[in-house]
């Protein structure tokens, strides 16, 4: 091996390095990210084996969601959990850091993206296989989880960019005019918004000197209110855009519908998360001054989103824009949560993210199925679907309980939570909001659901006959998927029938959101002079 | 562009380019140089191979598509930083292995291994760009 003379053992151990040893289970942290990535890689290579594609794509899925059940049992036995690449010391090492919140969120972008792969085969032809659906699923994969685990922010924009150009290369995947409309809206705004991000990272840097969140922490208590507004406004701006929440939103119902359904599903669940996501990480903990300082903005966003959100969705014919503009109405209530900045807020805020990514996944794969069984994306010539199809009626009834949070759903225990942090916190407008955007909701979803299912023939005609455009789903639908998409929505009626532990979930997650000593010191666990 | 001398004078020139790549690519880490750089110089080459030649020579002589390539690369650059799992460091860190071989020393490293990726990731994804625009012309 190495012979001890040479010039270049100077480079093997600077002071600047970790010198204690990473235990092999550390590497839990990055097996989401890396195992996308080599898994993007190889099936890259394999473009023209169709029939392995989506064997590899599940088996690297599969290994992906193992690694963030082994996460998050981790995160629960010891809390937070971090790795600096490259063994540099932390505020200059890229970190990856998962907290609760990182851990839950990484888990649900697992689960929907591999119901999301199965689906895929309903629809994908040759063409699209070739053209590299799956690798882009991975990247896109890598990205989303990416960001939910680095502890850099400079590192979350490299991310949000991995994310990027997998979507973009998702939504034009077909190649269709309407395709390529929708994808110009939402490239625009999204390319907006992530240099706006790129350019307040930079304005943060020149402020603080460090990009580590942990160390963020600290630093960024130091910066006077002017630029700290400043760049907690650009922040806003940047990640609000991205999340599509209120007055950002336009891009969402514009684009989310013109892809294929799997892409429009993976996009709905795990995209706009992102966004979210990135503005409690940045503006709960790296930099609660500045989100405390904005904190009437962000009721307003919250209201904007929760409110047109839903009515949004009431006033469309087109299935998956009514979903989108739910989207919308569900980001509305994580800001909701992120406004009130306490314990159940923010508690809250990440049990709903947490529901919404599975379950607005699950609604698009609806969506799909219907529009497969009917023949068309416009609700008004649907109907009669109740009968041709009953296991996919329930499914869709389960479904409206569970996006406007009924009883015994998922979506109603995150709703207590965020009414209950609304109410301690006296601020009532936004308790109406969240209540007035479930019953709005409701009357969207249930609209959706009589022109769909329970009216019996297309609008207004007369004719008692069901349209004649009903198909019953074919072999490779049923088991590719409709099996898939009930799966999911057992684990999310699973989830919502023993909700315990995601309530203490949230709860640490919350906790360290606010107060994130554990989170610093995981970073910093082997810097102990640090200045 | 289909000129007798251009025609003849594109393989060596092409050849030249890749050579150079290579010796750009190994040069990098503490030299200007590096996996990038080689890249888009050995790219060119394919490209410069791919206007004197046309789009189907090319990838005749590629025998791999280029974006297969660039598959390699990721996979590559990937596995560099798996290395470090066999010696208790966290993912991506440098590992260096110096060998005296016949007075000079030959350093081998997963910033190399890593350096390689990129050179393999570059060359495939501007190498598939530039032959996809070359095939629009419309041939010759």
């Amino acid at each position: 091996m190495a012979t001890a003379t040479t010039s270049y053992d100077a480079l093997n151990l600077p002071p600047a390095l970790i010198d204690a040893a990473t235990p092999a289970a550390d590497w839990v942290v990055v097996w989401p990210v890396a195992l996308a990535l080599t898994g993007a890689g190889l099936l890259v290579m394999l473009r023209n084996y169709r029939h392995m594609q989506l064997a590899f794509a599940v088996a690297v899925i599969t290994a992906i969601l193992l690694s963030n059940l082994y996460l998050l049992a981790r995160v629960i036995e010891s809390g937070p959990l971090a790795m600096t690449m490259g063994r540099w010391l932390p505020p200059f090492g890229i970190t990856f850091a998962a907290d609760m919140t990182s851990a839950i969120f990484s888990l649900a972008a697992s689960i929907a993206a591999l119901v999301v792969a199965f689906y895929a085969q309903t629809e994908l032809t040759d063409r699209e296989h070739k053209f590299g659906f799956y690798p882009m699923l991975l990247l896109l994969l890598c990205g989303v989880s990416g960001s939910f685990l680095t502890g850099d922010i400079f590192n979350l924009y490299v991310w949000f960019e991995v994310m990027l150009i997998a979507s973009f290369g998702m939504l034009i995947l077909g190649g269709r005019k309407l395709q390529l409309d929708g994808a110009i809206k939402y490239g625009f705004l999204n390319f907006l918004a992530t240099t706006l991000f790129l350019i307040t990272v930079a304005y943060l840097y020149g402020l603080t000197g460090t990009l580590n969140f942990a160390d963020l922490v600290d630093k960024g208590a130091d910066i006077p209110t002017g630029p700290l507004i400043t760049v907690s406004l650009l922040f806003l701006l940047a990640f609000g855009v991205k999340a599509a929440a209120f007055p950002g939103n336009a891009w969402l119902p514009a684009s989310y519908h013109t892809p294929a359904v799997s892409v429009s599903a993976i996009f709905g669940g795990l995209l706009t998360k992102v966004g979210a996501y990135a503005v409690i990480r940045v503006l709960t903990m790296a930099l609660p001054e500045g989100g405390a300082q904005l904190q009437p903005v962000i009721v307003l966003i919250a209201i904007g989103s929760l409110i047109l959100g839903p009515l949004g969705a009431m006033a469309q014919t087109n299935l998956r824009r009514a979903i989108g503009f739910l989207v919308i109405g569900g980001i509305g209530a994580i800001f909701a949560g992120f406004a009130l900045a306490s314990h159940h807020g923010i508690g809250g805020a990440i049990f709903y993210a947490f529901h919404s990514m599975l379950a607005i996944t699950a609604f698009y794969l609806l969506a799909g199925l219907i529009e497969r069984s009917t023949g068309t994306t416009d609700t008004r010539k649907m109907g009669g679907l109740y009968a041709a199809n009953a296991p996919l009626s329930i499914l869709f009834l389960i479904m409206i309980f569970l996006i406007s949070g009924l009883p015994p759903f998922l979506g109603l225990w995150p709703k207590i939570l965020l009414v209950e942090g609304g109410v301690r916190a006296e601020n009532w407008w936004l308790v109406a909001a969240i209540l007035i955007n479930s019953f709005l909701t409701l009357i969207a979803a249930s609209r959706l659901w009589a022109h769909i299912f329970w009216r019996n023939g297309v609008e207004g005609e007369r004719s008692e006959q069901a349209p004649v455009g009903l198909q019953k789903l074919d072999r490779t639908e049923n088991w590719f998927g409709f099996l898939p998409t009930m799966i999911l929505m057992a684990i999310i009626l699973v989830f919502g029938l023993f909700p315990n532990w995601l309530f203490e979930a949230s709860g640490i997650a919350a906790r360290d959101m606010l107060l994130p000593d554990r989170y610093v010191d995981a970073v910093f666990a082997h810097a102990e002079d640090r200045q | 562009m289909n000129t007798v001398i251009f025609r003849t004078a594109a393989p060596i020139l092409a050849a030249l380019m890749l050579v150079f790549s290579v010796f750009v690519l190994l040069r990098g880490h503490n030299e200007p140089g590096g996996g990038f750089i080689g890249g888009l110089i050995g790219a060119s080459a394919l490209a410069i191979y791919g206007i004197a030649m046309g789009v189907e020579e090319t990838r005749k002589a590629l025998k791999v598509h280029p974006i297969t390539l660039a598959g390699f690369g990721v996979v590559m650059a990937a596995i560099s930083g798996f290395i470090s799992l066999a010696f208790d460091v966290p993912f991506l860190t440098g590992l260096w292995w110096i060998f005296d071989f016949d007075g000079s020393e030959v350093a081998l490293s997963t910033p190399l291994i890593f350096d390689l990726g990129v050179y393999a990731v570059v060359v495939g994804a501007v190498g598939t760009i530039a032959l996809a625009l070359e095939a629009d012309e419309g041939g010759d």
